[in-house]
């Protein structure tokens, strides 16, 4: 892959100094393409880099503005991740514009770095839930939908499936999740939903890495419930497919979240996976126009992109690197509307951001209708979406079963607010004003 | 005849016992340290401050500590990641549930709860040794981290587990630039580092190094063995302790206790093995080693490989890494801090070598 970036450019950042032509808009990514998460990382950040190329060679960038942008390789470590930011932030011409780190640990640790440095957080369906209150986090976006939204829209689908929400009283539901504040996370939603709905959940956790699965499914064969939700993360996601398998439960009871969603999440499980059933908030295929587009303008004619195997481009975390790059793209577009054709700043990207209104008829134009919901961010709501589909692994690729199913707002936002409103008063900080709505 | 001792006489006890004997030991000393708090804070920027040389500190302490216990005192740790977790989280506490708490005292007592933690731990070194007393550490590890995470109490009911540190506030003063946390950490870090150095040279270091050589001749000659190892877990955690605050407070902000695994364990000891076992300039030598290799790696990659893969780029970096370990220890197993003082032998007797 060509990361486009010219020695010159590689000494200004030795030396510290952002000289560089000025008809460019740089974008530092932190991604990671080395250690047991690899596989997501090379994915997204291929979807996203190849979509902003994309935009280069057909294009010639955003209004005339050259898309940039440099790779920093996170490990998916925390401390690494914090470095490429610093690195990386005050490159280009007016610095770094955007950060998606594709890393809920990352995202924590930049929050407050990158509210200091005026610089946006876009945390695409990961990192902290509770910034979706854009008066207390002003930088951060957790974009599409986040932990808790899609939590909810989980137990409406099974709701859905056993035939109303009303049917949902007395069922046993388990919560297999990862040991690790990601996996931790859905705990108190669940909670206050099956207070609501009157089913009964046990959280049991798996310990990282989760490839010793045994003692949990036999604790889960005892319970018998009617459903699992399976909220694991890399080997733990076929580990649990196969040991579901030896105690004999079905597979079409368990619902993963989108991290457990993925191709490689169910072809190391083979036959185990069959019928298994995940959240995305995308789906799957090379279908959809806008990834024929990066197919022909980037790829085409032995060209290389940035994806290595192209046997990937289409999938799961390619598809999800594409979404971030529109998003991107699209807040640009917005952020120019108001500031003029030139490279923005990040507090300039940030207005972008907050103003981004993405509908139907833009996704067609896009090329990305059905492979992404209409968004609309404001500054009272950095989630802009939240609606949530399911697809269900047939043997040999992720077929979608249900159409957008929308988060429960009235349950989650309270929630938000009042996790916000915490964090605000341990920081000492006071929440912007925001029109509501 | 950079280190030609003629000429410098002791006359007095206290010349003849201070920390560093030879003069240019003690100017090279002195240029350090006036570099490191003066000329630094002024020519480097917020990346190479905050980014570089601040996780380069705190790591170099953290080896510090488990130099002192495995390096000085003999005993095999790989709890020390999870000592860092107990010091992040009591700092975060401490702060968060005493009013008017001041940040250096929170610091410190962060570092006592994880020196009582390490003796807790400690206890198991009295009967076993070796590699089998590495296994039972490795239980710390696990055991810190699993309760840090059960327990929501340890990070205020964060549904996330994660503990956003507050702000450093010392007599009035925010430290909130790079600069300040810069000179903060290294304030700490320097005296530790001097303590540490004193500590190896008293009753209680000789004792340690005692018990490291021949545990049965050091017993038999009077010392008492469960008292030191005890005292050596928790000098050890304490430093640990420390570093895990800092490591939370003024580098990263916010920690979960995923940040202290047990890869944090292996890389601090991998550290002290390259730096060099028993030594407190191995602890520096081995972090810049460890810390900064990957990143000047990473760095160099692009700058002067543009075009490549940067798949290809990142695996190549950790066989580089890899590489570079093999080759510093198959030079000189006993780490870059001895090679540093056959340097300075060597030096002695330049340019007439015998």
């Amino acid at each position: 892959m060509k990361t486009r970036i010219s020695l010159a450019l590689a000494a200004a950042l030795l030396a510290g100094s952002a000289a560089a032509q000025t008809s460019e808009q740089f974008i530092p990514m932190l991604s990671y393409r080395v250690g047991p998460y690899a596989a997501g990382g090379t994915g997204f950040f291929g979807g996203y880099i190849d979509y902003l190329d994309m935009l280069n060679r057909r294009d010639g960038g955003i209004g005339g503005v050259k898309m940039t942008w440099e790779e920093c390789e996170t490990e998916y470590k925390n401390d690494r991740g914090v470095e490429c930011y610093e690195r990386l932030k005050k490159q280009g011409p007016t610095g770094a514009t955007v950060v998606a780190p594709l890393s809920t640990g990352i995202t924590y640790s930049l929050i407050e770095r990158a509210t200091a440095d005026k610089i946006p957080v876009i945390s695409m369906g990961y990192g902290r839930a509770d910034a979706s209150d854009g008066r207390v986090f002003p930088y951060v976006f957790p974009l599409v939908t986040n932990y808790w939204s899609q939590n909810t829209a989980k137990i409406k689908f099974i709701g859905m499936k056993e035939g109303g929400m009303d049917k949902l009283q007395g069922k046993k539901i388990v919560n297999l999740y990862h040991g690790s504040a990601y996996g931790k996370e859905t705990i108190p939603i669940l909670d206050a939903q099956s207070k609501k709905y009157g089913f009964s959940v046990t959280h049991i956790e798996v310990p990282h890495p989760g490839n010793e699965q045994q003692s949990q499914w036999l604790q889960i064969r005892s319970i018998k419930p009617d459903w699992v939700i399976l909220r694991g993360w890399g080997v733990m996601n076929p580990t649990a497919l196969k040991a579901a398998q030896k105690v004999g439960y079905k597979t079409d009871r368990i619902v993963g979240v989108w991290w457990s969603g993925a191709e490689e999440d169910v072809l190391p499980a083979g036959d185990a996976a069959k019928g298994y059933i995940a959240a995305s908030f995308h789906p799957s295929g090379t279908e959809f126009p806008v990834v024929q587009e990066i197919l022909k303008h980037v790829y085409a004619g032995g060209k290389r992109g940035n994806m290595e195997d192209k046997g990937r481009i289409g999938q799961q975390y390619f598809n999800r690197g594409v979404i971030q790059g529109i998003l991107t793209a699209e807040a640009i577009r917005t952020a120019q509307s108001k500031y003029g054709k030139r490279p923005l700043s990040g507090e300039e990207m940030r207005w972008g951001i907050e103003n981004l209104k993405i509908d139907e008829k833009r996704l067609k134009e896009l090329g990305a209708l059905n492979l992404m919901q209409p968004m609309k961010v404001s500054c009272f709501d950095h989630e802009g979406g939240g609606a949530v589909k399911f697809q269900q692994w047939d043997g040999k690729q992720w077929k979608v079963i249900s159409d957008w199913i929308a988060s429960d707002q009235s349950l989650v936002r309270p929630q938000i607010e009042k996790s916000a409103a915490q964090y605000a008063a341990e920081k000492k900080l006071a929440p912007r004003d925001c029109p509501k709505g | 005849m950079f280190y030609r001792l003629a000429g410098q006489f002791k006359s007095s006890y206290a010349a003849d016992q201070q920390i560093f004997p030879i003069r240019q030991d003690r100017t090279f000393i002195a240029g350090v340290l006036i570099v490191a708090f003066g000329v630094i804070p002024l020519v480097a920027n917020d990346y190479w401050l905050g980014a570089i040389l601040i996780p380069f500190l705190i790591l170099a302490l953290a080896a510090l500590g488990l130099n002192i216990l495995t390096g000085y005192t003999g005993q095999l740790s790989l709890g020390t990641a999870g000592f860092m977790a107990v010091g992040a989280f009591a700092a975060f506490n401490f702060m968060l549930r005493v009013p008017g708490m001041p940040f250096l005292v929170a610091i410190a007592l962060a570092g006592v709860t994880a020196a009582l933690i390490g003796v807790v731990f400690g206890l198991p070194s009295v009967r076993i040794k070796g590699f089998y007393l590495a296994v039972a550490t490795l239980a710390a590890q696990f055991f810190i981290e699993w309760v840090l995470t059960k327990f929501g109490w340890f990070s205020n009911y964060n549904p996330s587990g994660v503990i956003s540190a507050q702000a450093i506030e010392i007599a009035g003063y925010r430290f909130d630039t790079a600069v300040s946390k810069y000179l903060l950490t290294l304030g700490i870090v320097a005296a530790m580092a001097l303590a540490a150095k004193n500590l190896a040279r008293t009753q209680t270091g000789r004792y340690w190094m005692a018990v490291r050589d021949m545990d049965l001749a050091a017993e038999v000659t009077g010392i008492d063995i469960v008292r030191t190892k005890l005292v050596a877990f928790a000098v050890s955690s304490f430093y640990c302790g420390v570093a895990g605050a800092l490591w939370a407070y003024a580098y990263l902000g916010a920690v979960e206790p995923q940040a202290f695994t047990l890869d944090r364990s292996f890389q601090v000891l991998f550290m002290i093995i390259i730096g060099g076992v028993g030594t407190v300039l191995g602890a520096f030598l081995g972090a810049a080693f460890i810390v900064l290799l990957p990143i000047a790696l990473n760095v160099g990659a692009h700058a002067f490989f543009p075009g490549v893969s940067t798949d290809l780029m990142s695996n190549l970096e950790l066989v580089i890494f890899g590489g570079l370990i093999i080759f510093f220890l198959a030079v000189e197993p006993h780490g870059l801090a001895r090679l540093w003082q056959i340097g300075k032998e060597k030096l002695r007797l330049w340019p007439f070598p015998h």
